[in-house]
């Protein structure tokens, strides 16, 4: 049973969901209340993994981040392998590939706070930062646990730019999907399928498991349609 | 004024669960010094997977305390992914040029590349296939009745490359240049194969021989050794190893007495 690529799978969903729950919340505050007008443009960059097939995120990091270039090599003088192939390689492809799933949900939930609320918070002389995390974010949860989710359920999906930047090493980058394609190639048809299966449980039960605790609230969780 | 804390803040189970997800998750889970296995990285050529397996056990069942990881591809795959940095200790390609790459590009030493065993071309047909490659040969796949013949891709893979040496020895390459197929690596010919996918797959003896796999009770037509260049497999213990002396070992065991018999018994020729 492959449960190590299991638990490696559950690692990298769950440590990219922290890692951009962290960086995505202040980027999706600033995308619902800035006046910039380049807006659109970074609007743009962040939907980019949306559209781009995972193979060029993949090259272009290989190409980007590897021995050879100077940001790997910072990478690799900072964490002391290169970045292809490591598990540390993969958790930063991860964060850039599901960055829309972060940021838009986030960016939603929060334009969809009314303004009269941070207003009369800010008159009440809280903080912009005390604002945030004692008035709007209780009001945008839904939406921030939406985008936590399905950040958390794409990374574990996640196949092309780990098979590109991740290399199929067991315990270090053989995630559940990329264990699925090895038994697939190996004719391994019933370890395929055992594997295959074990994911698609648990997909369902992380999904199952938010929606009925969002029921119990009285919540919409994954209802969210933009802005 | 402060604003009182008291307003049960309905995010806090969120940050509560995130938080301590990164709690749980971050420390990357090292593995328990002492207890712990010697690891051994070893990237293979698809066709050697099977016999590789064998080896594996048999190595672990007499150096206790070591653990084989095994990642398998096609060996250019393989190949590219250790000049990239890829941290593996030992490299079982499915030919003698990407090993002799390795060396000339100093990430090798010589003595450390070793020939361990000989690939065997044959193609693959689905139990009931009606094409006669036993009798007519190759110059068969011209025929309209084959649409698909399923090969690993021969920009990545030695197998794929002797096969279309071979197809081309025998006079057929440009009749049935439009019916390739390319998998990744032989895996995945084999897998378009059995599927029926494709007619019919070239593949290395030592896949299609295997046993309990969904090859099993097709039939095998062996490729006449003449129309392809001798395949010659070398292993490699990479000089950027975290295992070295341990991988030495694994490559001598490989070619030893043990190893020979297990390759052999898996439709590999012996050097």
């Amino acid at each position: 049973m492959d449960l190590s690529a299991l638990a490696l799978s559950m690692k990298l969903a769950g440590l990219t969901t922290a890692v951009l729950v962290v960086l995505g919340l202040p980027l999706a505050s600033w995308l619902a209340t800035t006046r910039f007008r380049g807006r659109f443009l970074v609007e743009a960059v962040v939907a980019l993994p949306l559209v781009l097939p995972p193979t060029v995120l993949g090259f272009y990091l290989l190409v980007g981040l590897g021995p050879r270039t100077a940001p790997g090599g910072l990478f690799q003088a900072v964490l002391g392998h290169p970045f292809p192939f490591s598990f540390a390689g993969l958790l930063v492809a991860s964060v850039l590939y599901s960055l829309p799933f972060a940021v838009q949900p986030f960016a939603g939930a929060l334009a969809g706070v009314d303004r009269r609320y941070v207003e009369a918070s800010h008159t009440l002389g809280v903080s912009r930062l005390g604002t945030f995390f004692k008035v709007t974010l209780p009001l945008a949860w839904p939406g921030v646990l939406a985008g936590a989710v399905l950040t958390f359920a794409h990374t574990l999906g996640e196949f092309g730019v780990v098979l590109m930047v991740g290399g199929n090493i067991p315990g270090q980058t053989r995630t559940m999907s990329i264990a699925i394609f090895d038994h697939v190639e190996a004719l391994e048809y019933g370890a395929a399928h055992r594997t295959a299966g074990l994911l698609l449980l648990v997909s369902f039960a992380v999904l199952a498991l938010v929606y009925g605790l969002q029921g119990l609230r009285g919540g919409r969780l994954l209802s969210w349609t933009g802005r | 004024m402060k604003p009182r804390r008291a307003r049960a803040c309905p995010n806090a189970p969120l940050l509560a669960g995130l938080a301590a997800l990164v709690a749980v998750l971050l420390p990357t889970p090292a593995p328990a010094q002492g207890a712990a296995p010697r690891r051994i990285s070893v990237a293979a050529a698809a066709s050697v997977r099977p016999a590789l397996e064998e080896l594996a056990r048999a190595f672990e069942a007499a150096r206790p305390g070591v653990e084989v990881a095994i990642s398998t591809g096609a060996s250019g795959a393989l190949f590219a992914q250790i000049q990239n940095g890829a941290p593996f200790d030992l490299f079982l390609s499915a030919d003698r040029e990407y090993p002799a790459r390795i060396v000339e590009a100093g990430l090798a030493a010589p003595a450390d590349e070793r020939v361990y065993a000989h690939g065997k071309l044959v193609a693959w047909l689905p139990a009931g296939s009606p094409l006669d490659l036993e009798r007519r040969g190759l110059a068969a796949l011209a025929d309209p009745a084959v649409r698909r013949i399923a090969i690993a891709n021969p920009a990545v893979a030695p197998f794929g490359r002797a096969t279309e040496r071979a197809l081309e020895a025998a006079g057929v390459l440009a009749a049935v240049k439009g019916k390739l197929v390319l998998g990744t690596s032989v895996g995945q010919a084999a897998q378009f194969a059995t599927t029926g996918a494709a007619d019919v797959a070239f593949l290395p003896l030592s896949l299609a021989a295997g046993e309990g796999n969904p090859l099993a009770g097709g039939r095998i037509v062996p490729v006449p050794e003449p129309l392809y260049p001798k395949l010659e497999q070398s292993g490699v213990v990479l000089a950027r190893a975290r295992e070295p002396a341990l991988a030495r070992d694994l490559l001598s065991f490989v070619t030893g007495a043990q190893g020979r018999e297990i390759l052999l018994r898996h439709g590999h020729g012996l050097p």
